[in-house]
């Protein structure tokens, strides 16, 4: 018998306040007022007044490093900080040791994420062998394991292979999965280090341009139709991978496209400082690019957030930018970064918010239907996956203080709006009062 | 100042007292006792993790005429994927007390790092970073133009006290991988003259036109038009640079287009100087008649090295301890 | 860049000085007449100025040099050759002071060997200029002699030197700044004494 959850007052996706009833992993009752009485006992009455309520996140990018570097991130520390994030499901990258490429690798890694218990954890299946990009993996059996992988990326690498790439597209259509692109032409970003552009020139840090990322996309989505597959876009960053997008949904392309929370916010500005914390792949655009890709957001373009959470050891950022590896934290500030982008700026509701972060998402990654379905609106009887956010708060960020086991935030003494002060995994509190709630894996 | 990264952190007058000081630093090595006592008992290390044995021996001059004890700290081995890394090297400089660090890094950045991550106290003097800056081989550019273009004077101390205002001055070849070009395209505007680069438009970065300079991909247009005061060649790296996806179809091409040849020195106003900073490739991106000369101050850069890196490394480690 | 001796540095200033937190001690014209006395007591010391060389310490020692170079061309028809001596690099307190510029040392073509080389400068204080200076001398040549001409001595010697011509001697406290002003540097002729309070 779980815990009966009353919260009084929240505003579901920022409306009007509600008082919800949490009972037996599902919402039960959403009323104006829901009195006391006859509820079970031992119902914890959560004060929730002016807290926005949204159906959990689902992260469709995320690295958690284990197997191979349990230094870095474990599956627990990784899914205990999505869950500090306001996430109830985060599909894991393939790019581990060994790589996610076997249906043992991703059963092993869907077991270890339910028994951690923070979130839900959907394997990404690798698309060729060992991220080489030569040979499909098995990605049947991914599908077909207990794992019931849909989405396949070589995330880290790109497919660069035409043909292997126009192969995935078709085969994954048997069990309608998608093939999530890391796009990045490799022979025009060899050595590649930073966005190319005018400070690119003036630091001396050599170049990944944009026509890199969007040549490939340009590429899939013609690919995608030519051959009537399932295309998403991992991570774009550049203004004209918006107008790609757009144009090839304009053409109805079935293609879907994520954005990340620092290329929504961060610029390759930040590169003059030489602090590999803001080293990333793909890297941090300009301005323009900025304002391209939350404008695509806002207008539907883009279809999702997603963090590519990509947790990194201290010496690896601690060091030359040359040798810095690529990647930053991101699960425990996105939320943030999009009401601050976002919200904030008054371009997207808190309904929109649920929909790039939750609904989307969900929906692109095949995990919105079924008993443990994720990305559901906020409704009686669905399964009661909620995150609970207080807007107003204001938070200094410090990477020390994360639940991730890496400190490689990039918001660092950033001050930042809104602050998760619950989540909730059907029905089953995994935060409460901002800070995890340590039962969580020992109640498996 | 407390440390030389960049010269685009120069004003036009840190830059000129730069040049000053170099000047009276130069006037010091005509003596029979080079040697001035000015730094004694200062350690500076110089830190490579290139080689680099011009720059080393000049920075290693420059601070031995000044009585400081020198260090030569040979981090080739290091490169950024193995060996020990820029941190832990950092921190056993300090502990030996280093007070000034020259560092020359195949990594662009790398000794903005060494200069503020808190890792050290010594004063940094970037000597060539990446494809970054190359600040003191900009100044000792500065100083040989200013010697031999402002002023009318001859001598170590000619010009003193004046900028570079008015002067054209042609920056040929490799700017896309040049640290030398940066520097010099920061400095030399900053000083008042005006910059063309001239490379073919595969050896020019994208994002150029931020950089407060001309751009040219025709030598003989610049020439003929431009009428530079002086012509600054520089290095092409021969193998990297022709062949599958190379930046040039063949080293013939690059030097018929390019090259500083007999034709082209004739070409050039009667004052004008002719400068490389080495090592140069004879035959490619300079012929051996352009070379050696009397336009050609290529050697007496050299000699400038030493006197700007004395002035550099006065200033850095005088005063505020 | 002003340079006096250690402890008596001030920042320039754009207009002359009138004096009002400093008494003047020495104006135009007594510095006229002491800088004529010296160059004749130079003569007397050195019979004559066959071997003379005047080498000013800048910035204020090397106007002075010259203007003893004219005088002893008045008494002495072949005059002495006069330079200046830069002391910034062989100082001994670089690390305590804020950035110093260098100055020019520009010996005559005579040379220094064998000469009987005057060092001029404006204040004679602790000594280290000096000090300096002969550092300086012996890295250039062997002069046969050294000697010293200070317009002002205002004590307080750190180290065992003494002038061998001084304009004037002039007791102050350690707290008090003495401050030579010439025509050629600074717009006027005067030497002030202003307190120490209140100022830099």
């Amino acid at each position: 018998m779980s815990t009966t959850y009353l919260l009084r007052g929240v505003r579901p996706l920022g409306g009007d306040p509600a008082d919800l009833l949490l009972q037996d992993g599902a919402i039960r009752r959403i009323e104006d007022t829901i009195d006391t009485d006859g509820l079970p006992e031992g119902t914890v009455v959560i004060e929730a007044d002016g807290l926005v309520a949204l159906p959990g996140l689902v992260d469709l990018h995320t690295h958690l490093r284990e197997p191979g570097r349990e230094d870095t991130e474990t599956i627990a520390s990784g899914t205990r900080a999505a869950a500090a994030g306001g996430f109830t499901a985060v599909h894991a990258m393939a790019n581990t040791t060994p790589v996610a490429d076997t249906a043992g690798v991703v059963e092993q890694v869907w077991r270890l994420g339910r028994d951690a218990g923070w979130v839900d954890v959907h394997p990404v299946g690798a698309v060729s062998v060992g991220l080489a990009g030569e040979q499909l993996a098995e990605l049947g059996a991914m599908a077909h394991s207990a794992a019931r992988v849909r989405v396949f990326s070589d995330d880290g690498k790109c497919v660069w292979d035409p043909v292997l790439m126009r192969r995935a597209l078709e085969y994954v259509k048997a069990f309608d999965g998608v093939v999530a692109q890391h796009a990045q032409e490799p022979r025009l970003t060899e050595g590649a280090q930073m966005n190319e552009g005018v400070v690119s020139a003036e630091v001396g840090l050599q170049g990944w341009p944009a026509v890199a990322e969007e040549a490939i996309i340009a590429r899939d989505v013609l690919l995608a139709e030519h051959v009537g597959s399932r295309l998403h876009v991992c991570h774009l960053s550049t203004a004209g991978s918006v107008e790609l997008v757009r144009w090839a949904k304009g053409r109805g392309i079935d293609v879907t496209a994520e954005v990340t929370p620092h290329h929504l916010i961060l610029t390759d500005e930040l590169a003059r400082g030489y602090d590999p914390r803001f080293k990333v792949n793909p890297p941090l655009r300009t301005q323009a690019d900025v304002d391209a890709v939350r404008e695509g957001l806002a207008d539907g373009t883009i279809d999702i957030v997603a963090t590519d959470h990509a947790p990194h050891a201290r010496e690896d950022k601690d060091c030359e930018w040359a040798a810095a590896a690529f990647g930053m934290t991101g699960l425990e500030t996105a939320l943030s970064v999009v009401q601050q982008t976002m919200v904030d700026t008054g371009r997207m509701t808190w309904a929109d918010v649920a929909r790039v972060m939750s609904t989307n998402p969900a929906r692109i990654g095949r995990i919105d239907t079924g008993e443990h379905a994720q990305g559901r609106p906020l409704e009686v009887g669905e399964p009661a996956n909620l995150v609970l956010v207080d807007p107003a708060a204001v938070r200094t960020v410090d990477g020390a203080q994360q639940q991730t086991a890496s400190v490689n935030t990039p918001f660092a003494g950033h001050e930042l709006p809104g602050r998760v002060v619950a989540t909730f995994l059907r029905g089953r509190a995994t935060v409460l009062d901002g800070a995890p709630v340590e039962t969580v894996g020992a109640a498996r | 100042m407390k440390h030389l990264l960049s010269t685009a952190d120069l004003s036009r007058a840190d830059a000129v007292h730069v040049l000053d000081t170099a000047a009276e630093m130069a006037a010091t090595q005509s003596r029979e006792i080079k040697k001035l006592p000015t730094l004694r008992g200062r350690t500076v290390v110089n830190l490579f993790f290139e080689d680099s044995t011009r720059t080393r021996i000049s920075f290693e001059t420059a601070a031995k005429r000044l009585s400081a004890d020198v260090i030569n700290f040979s981090a080739k081995g290091s490169s950024v994927s193995k060996g020990e890394s820029l941190k832990d090297t950092a921190l056993t400089l300090q502990a030996m007390g280093a007070d000034a660090v020259v560092c020359r890094h195949q990594a662009s950045g790398a000794p903005h790092l060494l200069a503020h991550a808190g890792w050290l106290d010594a004063a940094v003097v970037n000597a060539g970073d990446g494809t970054h800056q190359h600040p003191t081989q900009a100044l000792l550019d500065a100083f040989t133009l200013r010697r031999h273009l402002v002023g009318g004077a001859q001598g170590p101390t000619a010009g003193s006290g004046s900028d570079l205002a008015g002067l054209h001055v042609a920056v040929v070849g490799d700017v896309l991988h040049s640290r030398v070009a940066r520097s010099n395209v920061s400095l030399l505007t900053t000083l008042g003259a005006r910059v063309t680069l001239v490379a073919p438009p595969t050896l020019v970065p994208v994002g150029v036109e931020a950089w407060p300079c001309d751009v040219s991909y025709d030598f003989d247009g610049t020439l003929a038009d431009g009428k530079p005061d002086a012509v600054m060649m520089l290095r092409v790296q021969r193998e990297r640079m022709s062949g599958g996806g190379g930046f040039f179809p063949s080293p013939l091409e690059y030097s018929r287009a390019y090259g500083l040849d007999a034709r082209r020195l004739a070409t050039l106003p009667d004052h004008a100087i002719v400068m490389h900073p080495g090592p140069m490739n004879r035959g490619l991106e300079i012929s051996a008649d352009a070379a050696d000369s009397p336009r050609a101050v290529i050697v007496e850069q050299v000699a400038n090295g030493v006197a700007v890196r004395m002035a550099v490394l006065y200033l850095l480690l005088e005063g505020n301890r | 860049m002003s340079h006096t001796d250690q402890g008596t540095r001030v920042p320039p200033e754009p207009h002359p000085a009138n004096g009002a937190n400093g008494s003047v001690v020495l104006g135009h014209a007594e510095i006229q007449r002491a800088l004529t006395r010296i160059a004749h007591e130079i003569v007397e010391r050195n019979k004559g100025v066959a071997d003379v060389v005047l080498l000013g310490i800048p910035s204020r020692g090397v106007p002075l040099a010259r203007r003893l170079a004219e005088r002893l061309a008045t008494i002495e028809p072949a005059g002495a050759p006069v330079g200046s001596l830069d002391v910034t690099m062989y100082r001994d307190d670089l690390r305590s002071h804020p950035t110093r510029a260098i100055g020019r040392t520009d010996v005559p073509g005579t040379g220094i060997d064998g000469k009987v080389v005057v060092l001029v400068d404006d204040v004679l204080y602790s000594g280290r200029t000096i000090r300096a200076a002969l550092d300086a001398l012996s890295d250039l040549g062997r002069p046969r002699a050294v000697q010293l001409a200070a317009l002002v001595d205002r004590g307080h010697r750190e180290l065992p030197i003494r002038a061998d011509f001084v304009g004037k001697n002039l007791p102050t406290a350690h707290t008090e700044r003495v401050r030579v002003r010439l025509t050629e540097t600074d717009g006027e002729d005067a030497v002030l004494i202003e307190s120490g309070e209140g100022t830099r």
